[in-house]
């Protein structure tokens, strides 16, 4: 599609980062070589070789284990509650001072257009800090009753498609509570992670409290199964998730998991059109459709479909594709060859299990991961693009003629993370996202996160929640506990 | 008054399922003795397909238990601890001989038990006003978090205590709005058949709680594993089976609560702590202005 405007490149500087060659481990308020093989990071628009990372063998994840439960036992646990929230307000503060250069270095490792790594990621990881940080304090009114206790050393394994903001999530709340962490960065993206620990030692959090252990599956394995770990918080694929509950089944570890979804994003035909567009593009197409709760199933009225589709593929001729640091990039680059991999493979069963697919015409560069917006229409319920979680910018649109089908469908999944709803109608979102069997819903508005706000699935899309007060809950015991 | 040369009525015990009282369809029955060995009765023996009928019957009670309002709700468990009341000696005999109490005890126990449900009763219509909350997001959103019922929920109930315990077990998974299928105590499990005529006759809805009589050992894994239980609660699995319960349970990732190392003092407080594993928080965003 020509666009109307011609957009000259406006890319963000690089040079605010300084990536070294390679990286250790961060233990005990040490960086240290880890034992394991070490493995590339590569910059995904590029596949340009970000630096070379160590993975940390079982034996290394038990160094910071024991590094985690000493801190727990001699400084963080014992410290004044107060002080530890301005530790907090301390690292909040750090990132908020050092966040272009977080952006810039997300973009890099992750692919993300910087528009979102600037705008979204790393203020909201920030904010996420500043709000546990207030926590730390005021324990006793969390709802556990008086004197809720920590659970003691968290062990912690996140995904690749919000590094930082992940590891905000899990860490923020997990040091409120006052337990200490070993997390684990996803194996494609752990610089930011590396950044952070940088952070901590600016902050003078005490050695041992935060605890990097980079690696790929293996190095999550040790540090769930590790036997002196008393919570493990996962966030990832179904899949992964199944095998981390059988790993802790039989032990006295404490398990929150967020996997993955199938989210519906309904359009009723009383929906303000133009906004919904907005809706359903940002539902899908934000962070290339790598969301655990993006809006991947468009369940729209049946009457209303054809101006939808037309409003919406006109949209989507508009977005741009390309360089994840040009300040006008919409849509960045696919994480990984073996995610485009997987999107490709979705996206071709789709295409011969019927559904039509759609594309705009987009240049894509010549190197790195890349997938352009895709949209399928005469999508049955039964398709595997309408039940699997592609993980991609890939819709599926399905229709419906009453609410009750409407229901009906977006309920028809394994999964149960989030749903969108578009309407007018005040009283009919109610009512719709009372019958919705999800986590999280969206009404005139998608993928919003707040850190006071609950975040978190039913069914097979995980247990436990992270944001909020209800986020604290996964990393205390009451008395009673 | 009945002579002493009357011969009793017995009670033929069988299951309940989805509001009825139907035997086990595979024909079959235990033996149930009392605690000095005296037999007491053949009770229907639950099969795996009797279990697979529980799920079906709780699924199908699910959206009517779940949509009634709290107050509903309350109501109809308080009404469960009123027609308990009216049965009260019975079930004092009955768990004095399952679990070969003394009178006082047995009473005590069945006290706790008739209480228990009044507190839960009192809980329904709470539950969203301590667990759930607006949250002051930064934009111009309503946005709200609401406690809502995980679904089906299995229960091996505990094998020691037989009636306050079921009750322990059973009733919190009730209030929060769930439904249920429970595998009773094996060798204790007469109060549990006369808790079933309680639950019929209390407005508590067909298929709302399903008992089966039998044998966790066995019911556990089918329930652990079945793709259509959201939760299951491990308090009575047989010792060194509920790790493999829990593996099981993983793989439609279900809600599991872990079975204490040994049966705990049902008489205490048991605070959130049995309906909070069954809850789900649903955060809203309702747009303001726009």
């Amino acid at each position: 599609m020509t666009s109307l405007f011609e957009y000259a490149p406006a890319p963000e500087s690089r040079s605010i980062v300084s990536i070294a060659p390679s990286y250790g481990l961060f233990i005990d308020g040490e960086f240290v070589d880890g034992t394991g093989e070490s493995f590339k990071t590569v910059n995904p628009a590029t596949e340009e070789v970000l630096s070379e990372v160590s993975a940390a063998s079982e034996a290394d994840v038990d160094r910071a284990v024991r590094a985690a439960r000493k801190a727990f036992e001699k400084t963080w646990g014992p410290m004044r509650p107060a002080d530890r929230g301005k530790y907090l307000f301390r690292i909040a503060r750090l990132l908020q001072e050092r966040a272009r250069e977080f952006a810039v270095l997300e973009s890099l490792d992750n692919g993300k257009p910087i528009r979102e790594s600037r705008d979204v990621d790393v203020p909201l990881a920030a904010a996420h800090f500043f709000y546990y940080a207030g926590w730390a304090d005021k324990l006793d009114h969390v709802g556990l009753g008086t004197r809720p206790r920590p659970l003691g050393v968290a062990g912690q394994v996140i995904p690749w498609n919000f590094p930082l903001l992940m590891l905000a999530w899990k860490v923020a709340p997990a040091l409120a509570a006052g337990n200490t962490v070993v997390l684990k960065p996803a194996e494609t993206t752990p610089l930011s992670a590396l950044l952070f620990a940088e952070v901590c030692r600016q902050a003078d959090l005490p050695a041992g409290v935060v605890n990097i252990v980079t690696g790929a599956g293996d190095t999550g394995r040790a540090v769930v199964e590790h036997g002196d770990v008393d919570k493990v918080a996962f966030t990832g694929s179904t899949e992964v998730g199944r095998s981390i509950a059988r790993a802790v089944a039989g032990t006295a570890k404490k398990l929150t998991l967020e996997l993955g979804g199938k989210a519906a994003n309904i359009v009723f035909d009383d929906a303000p059109i133009d906004q919904a567009v907005e809706g359903i593009v940002q539902g899908i197409f934000f962070n290339q459709g790598h969301v655990c709760c993006a809006g991947s199933r468009l369940l729209v009225q049946e009457s209303i479909h054809d101006e939808v589709i037309a409003s919406l593929q006109r949209r989507i001729g508009t977005l741009r594709v390309g360089d994840p640091l040009d300040k006008n990039t919409d849509i960045g680059a696919i994480n990984s060859a073996e995610q485009l991999a997987r999107i490709r493979e979705l996206s071709d069963i789709g295409e011969a299990e019927g559904a039509n697919r759609w594309q705009p015409a987009c240049e894509l560069p010549d190197r790195g991961f890349w997938f352009p917006p895709t949209v399928f229409t005469d999508v049955s319920p039964a398709h595997r693009i309408a039940r699997d979680e592609v993980f991609g910018p890939v819709l599926s649109v399905l229709t419906f003629r009453t609410p009750d089908e409407a229901v009906a469908k977006a309920n028809n999944t394994t999964y149960g993370l989030s749903a969108g709803i578009w309407s007018e109608k005040g009283s009919r979102i109610l009512q719709i996202a009372n019958q919705l069997r999800a986590g999280v819903v969206w009404a005139n508005t998608f993928n919003k996160f707040d850190p006071t706000s609950p975040f978190g699935g039913y069914k097979q899309s995980g247990y436990g929640r992270e944001g909020g007060r209800h986020g604290l809950a996964a990393y205390l015991k009451g008395a009673d506990q | 008054m009945i002579g002493n040369d009357r011969l009793a009525v017995r009670k033929t015990y069988k299951l309940y399922v989805n509001g009825a009282f139907p035997r086990s369809e595979s024909g079959r029955t235990y033996e149930v003795t009392d605690t000095k060995g005296h037999f007491h009765g053949n009770v229907a023996w639950a099969s795996r397909k009797d279990a697979r009928d529980a799920v079906v019957a709780a699924r199908g009670a699910f959206a009517k238990w779940s949509g009634a309002t709290a107050y509903n709700r309350g109501q109809v468990l308080y009404r469960v601890a009123e027609v308990m009341e009216g049965r009260h000696v019975q079930f004092c005999e009955e768990v004095a001989s399952a679990e070969g109490l003394s009178t006082s005890k047995a009473r005590a126990a069945v006290d706790a038990a008739i209480d228990r449900w009044v507190w839960y009763a009192g809980w329904t219509d709470k539950l969203a006003a301590v667990l759930g909350g607006s949250n002051p997001v930064a934009g111009p959103y309503f946005d709200f978090s609401t406690p809502e019922p995980t679904g089906v929920v299995a229960v091996l109930a505990p094998q020691q205590s037989s009636l306050l315990g079921l009750v322990s077990v059973l009733a919190p998974v009730l209030a929060t709005g769930n439904t249920a299928v429970v595998v009773t105590s094996k060798e204790r499990p007469i109060p549990a058949v006369t808790l079933a005529e309680v639950l019929a006759t209390s407005d508590v809805p067909g298929g709302v709680v399903n008992l089966l009589t039998g044998d966790a050992e066995e019911l556990g894994p089918w329930l652990a594993e079945h793709a259509d239980v959201d939760g299951i609660d491990l308090t009575g699995a047989p010792a060194g089976r509920a790790m493999e319960f829990e593996r099981e349970a993983a793989g439609t990732i279900k809600r599991v609560v872990r079975p204490p190392a040994t049966e705990p003092d049902w008489t205490a407080d048991p605070g959130l702590t049995r309906m909070t594993p069954f809850l789900e928080t649903k955060t809203v965003w309702h747009p303001m202005g726009v």
